[in-house]
């Protein structure tokens, strides 16, 4: 409805969210970024624009009045494989990983900085992209080949177990977006270690004590508390 | 205005009470006389007949006019309530009819001859209490009395007339009733009755010449004139007390009067209440129990004086003991009495004469400051009643067969022993012997031991031996003193026995109240209250109980009961309930009741009944009264349950109102600083276009921090809110402790910049169970909490440990430590410590006791030796952690 196609050529974004300042703050943020924006101001509406405007990247925004964001998120599902970044409050910790395991890509938590937002959304249409990921992975000081599965830290080869190696991979291939506790012991171990939460805590530990720069305050590995892990992702 | 010139709130107050009760409660007029056939009901009758024009609605429970045309005349036209009929004996009594009265409800009653006592089966055995029910039902009664029939009058009536006052009614009765004298000078009433214009029953017509004599009628009416007049005077009293505000006593008095066994007591409680009523002051009536044990007729005559105590207004007291004189003091000294009333000492024989003066001379010497009365007590009617001092213990067939036995045993004994000892020891044998069947068995089997082992020692042992005869003076002596210290020693272990008895009696009370009121004590809700009740009668009267209760003004009775109420049943406790007196069985009120009903009352309120099915014949004096105990205190801890629940929520609103007071101050502040930041930076961002990119940066970095600070304000209210409202229920997991607080150090980087921090981390993953984000919220408000309070570049160490299956999260700093006085109060919501900082809402610590105890878990503060805070979170780690294997 308020629909206002910026002209520029760019990823186009759909923002779905009831607060109209939040609307147009991103609207002004997002086009500043290069981005065109389309946004809905309901969860029926967005569920409308998105599959008319065939938007890059979708911020749905958890607490709408009339569907609930899961809904939303479940129903564009069906159909779309779009990137859908969650724009959450403090205190919504169930709501975010319940999106999250039924395949939203990321999440903010509101207030976030642009700096923050920009970086999630570039890291979730890198993934959305047909094409994969890089062979060749490099952050920081690491580089992880994918294809040769060798993990080199400033240029120096560092073993890995099989577990550790298996958790960094999907790690890397999400690499910049969060990756779910579920996800990750799936993933690794099968599907019934879901709960089994305290292998994650131990071989997470290891990780960053082969992987960081410094294991006392690690920077690469990042904790998302109740959420999961996130790798830091610096070109 | 100064405040001395204001009334006392609370005394108007109370006033205002006092009067709203009173205009509640309906008003008794009396029309009062010297004797019959002045024309109180006629009087009554023109009264009612003026209420009537006056619009009043009032309606004639019972009137009677003894055929008399003129007064037939009068009655004729009012409104009636027919009367209720009784039968009894064959006789077809009718009464007034209480309940019917009660339903219509009129403004006025007129019920004639309040002294009339009441076919049996009727609600109350007189009609005084019928009346004094329909005035706590808020009607006015009209009534008509005798000067005779007023209980503190009677006995000087019958001194003066000689005839005999059976129905009286209680002084109490007319406290706040207004008196019309109806008078007739006495020529004239004589000649009235010559005319035949007086009624009188038959049976009294003989009396009737004797009673009516003019010196008789003479002394009758200043009698009631005095009455009057006196009453009159309590009423302006009170009036001007009301205005003036001043104590109910004019004066300090308060008398005390002994109540006894003696028939003496009743004249002696006359006495001092037509004094106290002189004095315009209290008086109490105090029975001193002791161990000597009563006949029944003695018990039935003290029960009987407390009871007239009672009526006629007396404060009751019942005190245990043995010595007289110290107990009368004890109260009196207690309620600080100012007179003690004694009776003179009148008793017939020399040794009552010597203890009565002996207890007088007692009371002058041990009394103090308490002035002390002799007044001379008229014997009254109820006749002598002996004292026992020897207990009257049922003996059995077997005790006699047993003191026989042990007679004859000792006697076959001695037949041995005589051959070596003489004829004289088996006396001291037989003596022994009777002394041993005494501490057995009761009196009369030691008389008769001792009677039996008498003739047999002077039968088979004295010389001449088989003869009754004595020969020898010195036997003879021996002989009759054996007689006397063989029932001396008999009485005087009989009669410690008695004693041993009465003590184990009074112990086993004592000691059932004081367990009562000690179980009471810990009782904190109105179901342990009755379970205790109810277990209590249980145990000391094998007695089962049941307990009602009012909520909402409405009577249900409680599950724990051991008695089930039928519905004639719970009409009797509903009774007792709403007039706040005991009802039922041994009592005057529904008597025909199956149980004893006691009112659970306290000065404030009345709390429910107490329903006790009592299976013996008679209640005595001192179960009732341990009873009555029972229930007071029941009642006792009732009232505090409630106010202490009353207190509690009082407490809580006011906490709960302080708290938003607090909250909306700290909101006003905590909110409105960085938003003034943020707008004010905002807005010179926009106006100003001459700012240097620098500027331009300090001023976003303004904005940015302010609404870090309003983010983490709003967040610590939101936290604190769950907190109140019970919803904060940590999700366990295991976590590695090292990671919590190396993200917490990650995410505060900008807040802790200024001070360098140091974590000591053990070199392993520490697994441990807990709420990530909810410690990692505790853990950066106490890192939060030491940067704000210490100076820039003070050291701050984090510390992360197991040991004892706990973990302990440290925070230290090296700031200005914790003043000692701050140190207990630092947990609460909105403690700020004085040399606080500006900002800080003063919750965060509260999120962190939050948070850490929803976790089973302690927080504490203390100074560091060497200057700082420290503040350790302790989280319990019942469950092992489970050990991942290395690949």
């Amino acid at each position: 409805m308020t629909e206002q196609e910026t002209t520029k050529p760019g990823p186009m974004a759909l923002v779905i969210d009831d607060e109209p300042q939040i609307r147009r703050l991103l609207r002004v943020t997002l086009a500043a970024n290069g981005y065109r924006v389309a946004d809905a101001s309901s969860g029926q509406d967005g569920v409308v624009q998105a599959a008319q405007r065939k938007p890059d990247v979708i911020l749905l925004d958890l607490g709408l009045p009339d569907l609930d964001g899961l809904q939303v998120l479940k129903r564009i599902r069906e159909w779309s494989r779009t990137p859908i970044i969650i724009l959450s409050v403090r205190d919504q910790e169930e709501e975010k990983v319940a999106a999250l395991d039924s395949g939203a890509d990321d999440y903010v938590t509101k207030p976030f900085n642009s700096a923050e937002l920009l970086a999630r959304l570039r890291a979730a249409l890198r993934h959305g992209q047909p094409q994969g990921a890089e062979a060749i992975f490099r952050t920081g000081n690491l580089e992880v080949d994918l294809s040769k599965r060798v993990v080199l830290k400033s240029g120096v080869e560092v073993k890995l177990t099989p577990i550790e190696y298996g958790l960094l991979r999907l790690l890397v291939t999400h690499a910049g977006k969060v990756v779910t506790h579920r996800q990750l012991l799936q993933e690794v171990w099968g599907a019934k270690a879901i709960d089994q939460t305290h292998y994650l805590r131990v071989h997470i530990a290891h990780l960053r004590e082969k992987l960081e720069a410094n294991p006392s305050a690690p920077e690469l590995i990042l904790t998302e508390p109740a959420v999961g892990y996130r790798l830091l992702c610096q070109r | 205005m100064s405040d001395g010139d204001r009334p006392n709130p609370d005394a108007l107050l109370s006033s205002i009470q006092r009067e709203e009760a009173a205009k509640k409660r309906g008003r008794l007029k009396v029309f009062f006389g010297m004797c019959p056939g002045v024309g109180k009901t006629y009087a009554m009758l023109e009264a009612a007949r003026r209420e009537l024009k006056a619009g009043r609605d009032l309606v004639v429970g019972y009137i009677e006019t003894h055929g008399r045309q003129e007064t037939n005349a009068l009655a004729a036209g009012l409104p009636q309530v027919p009367r209720k009929q009784f039968e009894h004996r064959g006789m077809t009594l009718s009464e007034l009819d209480l309940d019917a009265v009660l339903a219509r409800r009129p403004q006025l009653a007129l019920v004639d001859e309040l002294a009339h006592t009441n076919a049996p089966g009727a609600r109350h055995p007189k009609r005084w209490q019928d009346v004094t029910e329909l005035l706590d039902a808020g009607i006015d009664v009209f009534t008509t009395l005798n000067v005779q029939h007023v209980e503190s009058r009677a006995d000087t009536v019958r001194q003066v007339t000689g005839a005999e006052v059976r129905e009286t009614v209680p002084d109490g009765v007319l406290d706040g009733a207004v008196l019309e004298l109806v008078d007739l000078p006495p020529a004239e009433l004589v000649q009235r009755l010559q005319e035949g214009k007086v009624y009188l029953p038959d049976r009294a017509a003989v009396a009737a010449t004797h009673f009516f004599r003019e010196s008789n009628l003479t002394a009758l009416r200043e009698l009631s004139l005095r009455l009057v007049a006196d009453h009159v005077g309590v009423d302006t009293r009170e009036f001007r007390g009301n205005q003036a505000e001043t104590s109910p006593w004019k004066t300090a008095h308060c008398l005390l009067v002994g109540v006894g066994p003696s028939p003496l007591s009743e004249a002696l409680l006359r006495w001092t209440r037509r004094m106290a009523d002189g004095l315009h002051c209290r008086w109490l009536a105090v029975h001193v129990e002791s161990s000597r044990v009563l006949t029944a007729s003695a018990q039935a005559q003290l029960e009987r004086n407390l009871a007239t105590a009672r009526e006629l207004g007396a404060e009751v007291f019942t005190t245990t003991d043995d010595d007289l004189v110290g107990g009368l003091l004890r109260i009196g000294r207690q309620q600080n009495a100012t007179q003690i009333i004694v009776g003179k000492p009148v008793g017939t024989g020399w040794l009552e004469w010597l203890r009565g003066d002996r207890l007088l001379k007692r009371l002058a010497r041990e009394s103090g400051d308490i002035d002390l009365q002799v007044v001379r007590a008229e014997k009254g009617t109820g006749g002598a009643a002996a004292r026992v001092w020897l207990p009257g213990l049922a003996s059995s067939f077997q005790q006699y067969a047993f003191a026989v036995g042990v007679v004859l045993g000792t006697g076959l004994l001695n037949l041995g022993l005589m051959a070596v000892s003489g004829p004289r020891v088996p006396g001291l044998v037989f003596l022994l012997a009777v002394v041993l069947v005494a501490l057995k068995v009761g009196r009369g089997p030691v008389l008769l031991a001792g009677a039996l082992s008498a003739l047999a020692w002077d039968f088979f042992f004295l010389p001449p031996q088989f003869a009754l005869t004595i020969q020898r003076l010195e036997d003879a002596i021996l002989f009759a003193l054996y007689f006397v210290v063989a029932i001396v020693l008999g009485q005087l272990v009989a009669r410690i026995r008695a004693q041993e008895q009465a003590e184990r009696r009074r112990e086993e009370r004592a000691v059932a109240l004081y367990e009562f009121t000690r179980d009471l004590a810990e009782a904190a809700s109105r179901d342990e209250v009755v379970w205790h009740l109810v277990t209590q009668v249980n145990r000391v009267f094998q007695a089962p109980s049941a307990v009602v209760l009012a909520v909402n003004d409405q009577l249900a009775a409680h599950p724990d009961g051991s008695l089930t109420l039928s519905e004639k049943e719970f009409g009797v406790a509903d009774w007792a309930f709403r007039q706040r007196k005991a009802a039922g069985r041994f009592t005057d009120n529904l008597p025909g009741a199956g149980a004893f009903h006691l009112p659970l009352l306290t000065e404030r309120k009345s709390f429910g009944v107490l329903a006790v099915q009592w299976a013996d014949q008679d209640l005595t004096l001192a179960q009732r009264d341990l009873l009555e105990t029972f229930a007071r205190q029941a009642a006792l801890i009732l009232d505090r349950v409630e106010l202490r629940t009353a207190a509690e929520q009082a407490r809580l609103l006011a906490e709960s109102e302080k708290f938003s007071r607090t909250l909306l101050n700290s909101i006003s502040h905590e909110l409105r600083t960085p938003l003034a930041a943020s707008t004010s930076a905002a807005s010179a961002l926009a106006a100003a276009e001459s700012l240097t990119p620098e500027q331009r940066a300090a001023l976003m970095n303004e904005i940015l921090e302010a609404n870090t600070r309003l983010n983490r304000v709003v967040g610590n209210l939101l936290d604190v809110a769950r907190l109140e409202s019970g919803q904060v229920r940590p999700r366990l997991d295991w976590h590695d402790a090292r990671d919590l607080v190396q993200t917490t150090l990650r995410e505060l980087k900008r807040e802790l910049a200024s001070h360098p921090v140091t974590s000591e981390l053990p070199v392993e993953p520490l697994l441990v169970r807990l709420d990530f984000s909810l410690m990692q919220h505790a853990l950066g408000n106490l890192l939060l909490n030491a940067a704000a309070h210490t100076p820039a570049g003070t050291p701050i160490d984090v510390q992360a440990a197991l040991s004892d299956g706990r973990l302990r999260l440290s925070v230290a700093d090296r700031g200005p430590g914790i003043p000692a006085e701050a140190l207990p109060r630092i947990f609460d919501k909105f403690f700020r410590g004085s040399k606080a900082p500006t900002g800080g809402s003063g919750l965060g610590l509260t999120i962190v006791k939050g948070f850490v105890e929803a976790h089973g878990g302690t927080v504490s503060a203390e100074n560091r030796p060497g200057g700082g805070a420290l503040f350790s979170i302790l989280l319990p780690q019942p469950d092992k952690p489970p050990i991942v294997a290395p690949e």
